[in-house]
């Protein structure tokens, strides 16, 4: 249907014996030096500059009490590291963090999974393995949240949260549940993290669903017809057969997905920019910027930063270890 | 599972008749679990559409509010459909420039990133030497990392070279952001194109050069476009950066236009712009993307499986 390319479902072997020459050292020509030098050395250079060197002084400053507007600063050890685990606000941004770190890849790749299979393999149980009919339709619809920015998403469901004049409970009064009269849906503790969850998820169905379509179409339908002439229903397909044919983009998907959601700046900075009420929505990447630029702490805030720097990576490496453990390779996508 | 032994035990029958041989043909013989299945899968789909669409028109519909209708009633249709709005948000509220701002950004980090990073991709992959492994791995390490982490460093690395607060300075960061990405993708692709007739060219006196530029570059178009693509909507969306490191209200980008504006004093704000302002951000990429999204699912899918 698409220009799909069929992604390499098993593993592609062989790509080492592609492999290239190696480099001799004689024929340096005025050619091939300059090849170099522009090609690697001078893009290089700007990315160590520009990216490297900054994870590098951050990682520096985090084990220093620079307020960032003096040029003064004082070599302190672990001690922000220590402050950090006595900071209740802090700690609160963590456990937020974390939750929406588990919930929104569950969440958000398991409604994607469904729709992505059911619009490649739901149709009819018998004749030519097909998807639900209109399943481009929903294919298109799905994927609109995503041309749209994320701060627009956040602004977007601000406004059909809002109390009064808000979509929601425009709706929710009309069909007669009075309760919804001026709910706060943004303001209550009760719901500010749900209602902002949901926009999160509203935004990244579509993407992660167009992802998994195109990996369930990598596989070649002979194997479902095999399944089914072994006898198995559709849930038993998309359990024994579609998942674990796709597991590795599941993985990427869920790292990707896991790293949004431990920034999750953009929405929050929409939704809710002070942190909701009584911080029920604040999460680590907001604090941190508050702690820097607000409050001119940078070192504290670094040492923020390595924090979140540490989580993200003990995340990937934990989905890493579950899917190896469950069965999976092992490998970053090459 | 009953649906199918049923169609199984059809399907047998057929043939021993004689009558029906091509089993395999696509039938549109449906069973009643299967219309069970489907109408549910129909119902649950139909309905995330719903979800999805409605916010959008209602939006759409606000836009052309205003602010005193807007509170009045969510779904009242405006007394008198006029653009007044949109000429606020576009020339009052400043999402002109910001537009034109973010075009000339996200276009200049566009061209360079992708210049310079499919030409160290290239050089990653055909080529092995004392650290290339290395820088390879720098690469990843790069595309992990939480922006956040770098983000105060990176405030006085710009003002040290004095480039804080301007839109190059602006551009450089983006690009050197979208980097390792380009690189780590674009690795993958050049290794997967053909060695042959890079060596028939070297074999032919062409320089390195010219492989690169006349051989190889046009080879690896599909890849850049779907690198172009990728880069372009994450750089477009990105917000960050710009927050921290763009403080110049002129020169504001049209994601943080569009935050500061709506966090401009609280009840103050004009709600019925800030709607048009929302729909202008919206539906040109909108439109972009419905005419070209055969290409941009077939890049996803690909961006995806590298």
């Amino acid at each position: 249907m698409t220009a799909v390319t069929s992604p390499p479902v098993g593993r592609p072997t062989g790509f080492r014996v592609l492999a290239s020459p190696r480099w001799r050292r004689r024929n340096l020509t005025f050619d091939k030096i300059s090849f170099f030098l522009v090609f690697l050395v001078v893009p290089v250079i700007g990315y160590l500059a520009f990216v490297v060197s900054p994870f590098v002084q951050a990682a520096y400053f985090s084990l220093t009490n620079w307020t960032g507007f003096s040029p003064e600063m004082k070599f302190v050890g672990l001690a922000n590291y220590a402050k950090l685990l006595d900071d209740d606000t802090f700690r609160k941004a963590v456990g937020n963090s974390v939750t929406l770190a588990i919930v929104l890849p569950t969440v958000t790749l398991g409604i994607a999974l469904i729709f992505a299979s059911l619009v490649t393999v739901g149709g009819p149980s018998s004749g030519r393995i097909r998807g639900l009919r209109h399943s481009s339709l929903y294919r298109v619809v799905s994927f609109f949240p995503y041309v749209v920015p994320a701060i627009v998403i956040g602004l977007i469901w601000s406004a059909i949260y809002d109390p009064n004049s808000g979509l929601l409970n425009g709706v929710l009064t009309r069909i007669g549940v009075d309760q919804a009269r001026s709910f706060a849906w943004l303001g209550d503790i009760r719901t500010a993290k749900l209602a902002v969850m949901f926009a999160i998820v509203w935004g990244l169905v579509g993407f992660y669903m167009v992802l998994f379509i195109a990996a369930i179409k990598g596989i070649p339908s002979e194997v479902f017809e095999a399944a089914r002439v072994d006898g198995a229903g559709r849930f038993r397909t998309a359990v024994s057969i579609t998942i674990p044919l796709i597991r590795d983009n599941v993985q990427t998907a869920y790292i990707y997905m896991g790293i949004l959601a431990l920034d999750a700046f953009v929405y929050m900075a929409a939704l809710e920019p002070g942190g909701g009420p009584a911080n029920s929505t604040l999460v680590i990447a907001q604090q941190l910027f508050t702690t820097a630029f607000v409050k001119g702490q940078f070192g504290y805030a670094c040492a923020m930063g390595v924090f979140l720097a540490l989580v993200t990576l003990a995340y990937a490496g934990l989905i890493f270890l579950v899917n190896k453990l469950t069965g999976g390779t092992n490998e970053v996508g090459e | 599972m009953s649906q199918t032994t049923t169609n199984l035990r059809e399907q047998s029958v057929g043939s021993a008749d004689g009558t029906r041989i091509d089993v395999a043909e696509p039938g549109q013989r449906t069973t009643t679990s299967d219309k069970i299945v489907g109408t549910v899968s129909h119902t649950v789909l139909i309905i995330w559409c719903v979800l999805v669409i409605v916010p959008l028109l209602w939006v759409i519909l606000s836009s052309f509010k205003t602010s005193s209708e807007i509170f009045a009633s969510p779904f009242a249709l405006p007394a008198n459909w006029n653009f007044t709005n949109y000429r606020n948000a576009w020339t009052t509220a400043g999402i002109g420039s910001f537009f034109f701002n973010s075009v000339f950004v996200v276009f200049g980090a566009l061209f360079l990133t992708m210049l310079f990073g499919s030409m160290s991709a290239y050089v990653l992959a055909r080529f092995q030497f004392p650290g290339s492994r290395l820088l390879y791995y720098l690469m990843l390490a790069g595309l992990t990392f939480p922006i956040f982490l770098a983000i105060v460093p990176l405030f006085f690395v710009l003002r040290g070279i004095g480039l804080l607060n301007t839109l190059p300075g602006l551009i450089l960061t983006y690009a050197a952001f979208a980097f390792p990405f380009t690189v780590f993708f674009l690795h993958a692709f050049f290794r997967s194109l053909s060695r042959s007739i890079s060596e028939a060219a070297a074999m032919d006196g062409a320089g390195e050069w010219r492989i690169f530029f006349q051989i190889m570059l046009p080879m690896a178009r599909p890849g850049l476009a779907t690198v172009a693509i990728l880069n372009f909507v994450g750089l477009w969306n990105q917000i960050l950066l710009p927050v921290a490191l763009n403080t110049n209200p002129q020169n504001y980008v049209l994601t943080q236009g569009m935050a500061s504006f709506a966090s401009q004093a609280g009840y103050s704000v004009d709600f019925g712009a800030l709607f048009a302002a929302v729909v202008i951000t919206v539906v040109p990429v909108l439109i972009v993307y419905l005419i070209f999204q055969r290409q941009l699912q077939g890049s996803v899918s690909q961006g995806t499986n590298k």
